[in-house]
């Protein structure tokens, strides 16, 4: 982003950014500038929107390539002189002229980059017609009727996937029987042999999720290095539902960092969870965060316990964009491996929108779909460079991720979902536009 | 309101780009027709001030009151009369009553001292103080040759050179966004 002829004060960075991230693009009030070739410097102004907003979104797809095609060099048309401020005399024009900002505003209620983060895919009806009605009819009845009730449980072995795909009811029915008809003895009768105990009791929460993911008939290809158990590393995910959890747990047991939910998922949480590590935390409290920072970091210490996963998005993004990482997960002083989950469209939707469907809801819909087909790659562990902030940290490798994943990066902070954006970002711009119009009063 | 396209109808595109004066082609109807079903949570027909300060860049700006205040229980049809001033079909006369309308806060066809301020104060706020604001406007007037007392009305606004005035193409850019979508 070309900085020179950005507002007067100092360029915007990512480093600011807390509770709530600026956006990449300011307003433009105070960077007006009354420049004698009037077409030009409009020419100038509209291009400098476009690229701010195309960078805000991250860079958007082949469209406004034709914008960026277009764009002249900046340096062409402003000489150094032109580019520092000179305050001319202000005019009634100049005060009353408010539409910078009314644009913006518009803009933003026309389309807006963080919305687009959680829109989910709207089912696409097929075209009726003769032929295809009745096959879709068809594909209801299979995915509804055969795929999902539980009729055939009792004679078939989860074992064997391909039976499994007749009854995924009955699948999971069978695997949480079996879990906890081992789980339970294991947990409350082996006291004594602590280490053996965890063995046992993170195999069965493994085959749990296998059967988890055996009842939505998952397809994951996992590319990379299998994880490790080490201490000192902290592995991070970008984040689509809670399904990402059990598509990870499948393969080696984490312990994870989640909200606590209310309902049978709080249940589990409560009683399965525990036993694999996990850590809870509450959106809602303030405080909050400074109790769980304590937990992950004498959690990695630990020697024992499994890694732990953190989704540093902090919420559920549709796959098709990254929002801001938290920081927390990057100021540990550990190594950070990155974890890129894809899920294909084609298939099923796996976005949950937890504020359109309930948890319970969303599993339904997955296990009336034919399949749920993803891929997950574990990436290279990073350590933080000398010099570097956590926020840069996180930025790279929420780079890496969405390189990784083929998905969009977007400059918003995942919480906005639940809060407003602080009043910080509001009083940034309007100091902006203060600085402006008092140096301009002197000229008067 | 799900599969949104199919619950527009020719006469309905029509009937909305009559009252926006052609403002819009049909297929940016269209596209804001989508925008507003997903900014209308819950299918009422129009959009609360809550829905439109969960757009967070909308709730950043400094004027995002004063425009829920026009913009709230909107149904579509003047929800798009209400953008139609940012479309580059629109005249520069049409833009400045626009303009006026958004000043001119109860809406009475004058626009006072008062209201000059109130917009300022909104634009500024804690970084200048009340004082310089009422010096800024009152000498800004001066020069322009009113008095601190006199009302503008529409006339005015038109007088006052305001080439600039909603010149910038930011939203086409939007507007482009949402076809590819």
């Amino acid at each position: 982003m070309n900085q020179r002829v950005g507002t007067d004060s100092s360029p915007l960075r990512f480093a600011a950014c807390e509770s709530a991230s600026l956006p990449l693009f300011a307003t433009f009030i105070g960077a007006r500038r009354r420049a004698p070739p009037a077409r030009t410097h409009r020419q100038i102004g509209s291009q400098l929107v476009g690229r701010r907003i195309l960078a805000a979104m991250g860079g958007l797809d082949s469209s406004s390539m034709e914008t960026d095609l277009d764009r002249p060099n900046i340096e062409e048309y402003l000489t150094t002189e032109t580019i520092r401020e000179v305050p001319k005399k202000l005019h009634l024009s100049d005060l009353l002229d408010i539409s910078p900002t009314l644009t913006e505003a518009a803009g933003a209620i026309v389309d807006d980059s963080f919305t687009r983060c959680f829109k989910s895919n709207s089912p696409e009806p097929w075209n009726w017609n003769i032929y295809l009605f009745p096959l879709w009819c068809l594909g209801v009845v299979v995915r509804y009727g055969i795929l999902f009730p539980a009729s055939f449980s009792w004679l078939v072995s989860f074992s064997n996937l391909i039976s499994c795909m007749f009854c995924r009811v009955g699948v999971l029915a069978l695997g949480w029987i079996v879990f906890f008809a081992a789980f339970l003895p294991v947990h409350f009768l082996i006291r004594g042999h602590d280490k053996w105990r965890c063995k046992i009791e993170r195999k069965l929460v493994e085959m749990m999720c296998s059967v988890f993911v055996a009842s939505w008939t998952g397809v994951i290809k996992y590319h990379g290095p299998r994880p490790s158990r080490r201490p000192q590393q902290v592995f991070v995910a970008n984040h689509t539902s809670m399904i990402d959890f059990i598509i990870l747990e499948q393969m080696t047991a984490f312990a994870v960092i989640m909200q606590k939910h209310p309902g049978w998922v709080g249940f589990i949480q409560k009683t399965i969870l525990e036993s694999v590590g996990c850590i809870w935390f509450n959106r809602t409290e303030s405080k909050d965060r400074e109790v769980v920072a304590t937990k992950i970091r004498e959690h990695t210490q630990g020697v024992d316990n499994n890694p732990l996963l953190i989704f540093p998005e902090g919420t559920c993004v549709n796959n098709h964009y990254t929002v801001m990482f938290k920081k927390g997960a990057f100021e540990l002083g550990c190594a950070v491996c990155p974890v890129a989950i894809k899920y294909n469209k084609i298939f099923v939707d796996a976005f949950w929108n937890s504020k359109k469907q309930s948890f319970t809801t969303h599993l339904a819909q997955l296990m009336t779909s034919w399949a749920v087909v993803c891929d997950v790659w574990y990436l290279e562990p990073q350590y933080i460079r000398p010099g570097e902030i956590p926020i840069e940290f996180a930025e790279r490798v929420r780079d890496m991720i969405s390189v990784r994943a083929g998905l969009k990066k977007v400059p918003w902070d995942g919480y906005l979902k639940y809060f407003r954006p602080s009043p910080k970002l509001t009083e940034r711009k309007q100091q902006i536009f203060a600085e402006s119009v008092l140096k301009r009063l002197e000229e008067i | 309101m799900g599969n949104t396209s199919s619950m527009l109808t020719q006469y309905d595109i029509e009937e909305v780009q009559e009252h926006c004066n052609h403002a819009f082609s049909q297929q940016e109807i269209v596209s804001l027709y989508h925008r507003f079903c997903q900014l209308d949570r819950n299918s009422s027909g129009f959009i609360t001030g809550d829905e439109f300060l969960s757009v967070p860049e909308f709730a950043v700006n400094p004027l995002s009151q004063r425009l829920l205040r026009m913009l709230d229980g909107l149904n579509f049809k003047e929800f798009v009369a209400f953008l139609s001033a940012f479309s580059p079909r629109i005249s520069l006369q049409q833009k400045i009553e626009f303009l006026f309308k958004v000043y001119d806060f109860n809406s009475n066809g004058k626009v006072t001292f008062d209201d000059i301020l109130s917009v300022l104060r909104d634009l500024t706020g804690s970084f200048i103080s009340e004082q310089q604001r009422q010096e800024v406007i009152t000498r800004v007037l001066e020069e322009a040759g009113y008095r601190r007392d006199s009302s503008l009305v529409l006339s005015d606004f038109m007088r006052v050179r305001m080439y600039y005035c909603f010149q910038y193409l930011y939203y086409k850019l939007s507007f482009r966004s949402l076809f590819t979508d």
